[in-house]
């Protein structure tokens, strides 16, 4: 390899290590520590004064505790099943609602894709906290979705929605459909249709073909759109907060409890670790089938 | 019938058609597509629908597999009424322009699409697909996923995938048109061999005339929605009926004039002053003393220094142009009346050796049943 290759290289691996693999070992070792009343509210803090026996024992205080914490205390695993069912569901439902978005787009007129497929990226224009806040407004009691029904007969008490988990499924849809709708788009748009009526050429009915060649040639997109919706999900703190209810149980809103109501930043971190760990098993499975595409397309 | 009677059932009165069109339109919105159709195409023909792209062949075809329904009209696919039935229930395959291979398939899996469909056992299936592969020769590609296939593999896979079920009428989309040309001369004639052992009546779709000359039994050429002429390759080749063929199938010359005489198969043709009357067959629909044209292939007019004194039909010109080809050169020779005319000459020497160069003054001749004498009008194009 050249030395310009090598360079080249080091350039993104030098950002990782900066920007990930550094703050990674910074939360594992917060996550080791203990509880303090101090700033930082943790202890050992690393001196580098001491040198090599101020090393040696500041690691001999690091310990397991708050994994075995975490354990402990039902609440923890309750909180990532709990996370982890949402985030299953809220992909799913993100599925069934972004699959006829893409389909759609894709089967517009071409000279209309373009602005459709901006339609779908235009809320990323506001901030995606107003644009959850706007939802309040939306599902609340008094809000739009209450007043358009009761107006129209079809209730006469307000629907409970807002601070309920209903509302959180609706705030992980809404937020995070352009995840949804655009790899699948991607690859629907380059479907050729002459094999649909090849299909149907060849014996089955529109709905068959549509079965065998569309749903089966979009796979790959709905697997990316499916990564892309439940990974961000299971760790989401803005929705849950905002809009479920003190009931509704996700790890992103018990991480920052622990971090700012508790001030317990080992525990947090403990936690933040174990979210990590869960997710690099879809993470990995992504990327394996990101790569089997590529393969594929080769 | 014996094997000596050539094959021709669209002269026997008796014989039944397989497709047959009656009155058929198809319009979109204002435009019409397919203008009021009569046609016949009888079983085992290998037929071609021949014409320049927006001609209205491709949606022909498309009615025929059922992927567009006539607008007026009736067509009948083996004495059925075929409106209203899905493409999926018509004993017709279509090869597809873009072979429309399931790309997340492989070769085997692709020719058992259409089988699997159509309740058919397991080890059936299975035996006509191995049928299928080795009718293309794809034997050793059976795994393949399309992508790892070259061009001319791939056109095989669909043609095969295509033939599987053993459709009555198997409709061909410009199927060789992604190939080049070496393979696709080499498939031509693999193609009419497939279509003689299948027995299978085949329809294509090509606007390449001498694809159509080579594989097909009769050519509907088309023009605008309409069928301008139906007849079997040489036919239409020797006796266009009207100058848009002439000139649409091969090289041709066309000369302006009028008719001034006409008595059963002969006509003559008056075309300049102090020339004398060119000879020639008379074309359909031409009247004595209206205007018409002359039409005689390159490949007829004969070349020399000398006058041809033997010949009625001749005149003088001089060399502005020769194209050279290898196996033969094309002359273009202006004439005194500023007509070019265009003298095909097989190369049976070696060219440093050709008498005629340029500037030459020659005489251009053809016999008197070499051109025929056609209604003017309507452009070559």
């Amino acid at each position: 390899m050249t030395l310009s290759k090598r360079l080249l290289i080091f350039v993104p691996y030098a950002w990782l290590l900066a920007l990930f693999l550094v703050p990674f070992f910074i939360v594992v070792k917060i996550a080791l520590s203990d509880y303090a009343i101090s700033i930082p509210p943790y202890t050992p803090t690393f001196d580098l004064s001491a040198g090599w026996a101020g090393f040696v024992d500041f690691l001999s205080k690091l310990d397991l505790e708050n994994f075995v914490f975490l354990a402990e205390d039902d609440l923890y695993w309750k909180t990532f099943l709990s996370s982890l069912q949402i985030a299953v569901i809220a992909t799913l439902l993100t599925l069934l609602v972004g699959f006829p978005f893409a389909y759609a787009i894709a089967q517009a007129p071409s000279e209309w894709r373009p602005s459709l497929v901006l339609l779908v990226i235009l809320p990323f224009w506001t901030s995606f906290l107003i644009r959850v806040y706007a939802l309040i407004g939306i599902l609340s009691n008094e809000g739009f979705l209450n007043q358009f029904l009761m107006w129209t007969g079809l209730i006469s008490e307000p629907l409970a929605i807002l601070n309920t988990d209903i509302a959180v499924y609706i705030g992980i849809v809404y937020a995070y459909l352009p995840f949804m709708v655009l790899p699948i788009y991607a690859t629907l748009d380059k479907l050729d249709g002459s094999l649909l009526e090849a299909a149907q050429d060849l014996g089955c009915t529109r709905f068959q073909a549509f079965w065998s060649v569309t749903i089966h040639l979009a796979k790959p997109g709905v697997i990316a759109g499916c990564f892309l919706v439940f990974i961000p999900t299971l760790g989401e703190f803005v929705i849950p907060s905002l809009l479920g209810g003190a009931r509704t149980l996700m790890i992103g809103k018990v991480l920052w409890e622990e971090f700012f109501s508790n001030r317990d930043w080992p525990v947090a971190s403990a936690v933040a670790v174990i979210l990590l760990l869960i997710l690099i098993v879809p993470i990995v499975l992504f990327q394996r089938s990101e790569q089997r595409l590529r393969e594929q397309n080769q | 019938m014996s094997n000596n009677t050539p094959f021709a059932p669209w002269n026997d009165e008796a014989a039944v058609p397989l497709i047959q069109f009656d009155g058929v339109s198809k319009k979109y919105g204002d435009f019409l597509a397919i203008d009021n159709i009569d046609l016949k195409i009888y079983p085992r023909e290998f037929f071609a629908l021949l014409g320049p792209s927006g001609c209205g062949k491709t949606t022909l075809m498309r009615m025929l597999a059922g992927f567009e329904e006539a607008s007026a009209g009736k067509i009948t696919i083996d004495n059925k009424d075929m409106a209203g039935i899905p493409p999926n229930k018509r004993a017709v395959n279509m090869m597809f322009q873009s072979y429309a291979l399931f790309p997340h398939l492989n070769v085997v899996d692709n020719l058992a699409f259409g089988l699997k469909r159509s309740r058919m056992a397991k080890s059936e299936i299975d035996g006509r697909v191995e049928e299928m592969l080795r009718l293309v020769q794809l034997q050793k590609f059976a795994k393949r996923k399309p992508h790892q296939l070259s061009g001319g593999q791939r056109q095989r896979v669909a043609l095969a995938r295509a033939l599987a079920k053993a459709p009555k009428l198997l409709l061909l989309d410009e199927p060789l048109g992604a190939l080049d040309k070496k393979l696709r001369e080499e498939t031509q004639f693999e193609l009419m061999d497939i279509q003689e052992k299948t027995g299978t009546t085949f329809v294509i779709v090509t606007h390449d005339q001498e694809e159509a000359m080579t594989v097909a039994s009769r050519i509907a050429v088309m023009d605008h929605g309409k069928l301008v002429q139906i007849d079997t390759p040489d036919r239409v080749y020797e006796n266009p009926n009207s100058i848009y063929v002439a000139g649409f199938i091969g090289d041709v010359n066309i000369i302006e004039g009028r008719v001034s005489h006409l008595a059963g198969e002969e006509a003559q043709l008056c075309w300049a002053e102090g020339t004398s009357d060119i000879r020639g067959m008379a074309g359909p629909k031409i009247q004595k003393g209206e205007e018409a044209a002359f039409a005689v292939r390159p490949e007829k007019v004969a070349l020399s220094v000398q006058e041809p004194i033997e010949r009625n039909n001749r005149v003088a010109g001089r060399v502005e142009d020769i194209a050279y080809l290898g196996n033969m050169s094309t002359y273009y020779v202006r004439l005194e009346n500023g007509n070019l005319i265009k003298s095909q000459v097989a190369n049976d020497r070696r060219i440093s050796r050709r008498s005629v160069t340029w500037n030459d003054q020659v005489w251009l001749s053809w016999s008197d049943t070499a051109g025929i004498v056609l209604p003017s009008g309507g452009n070559p194009s």
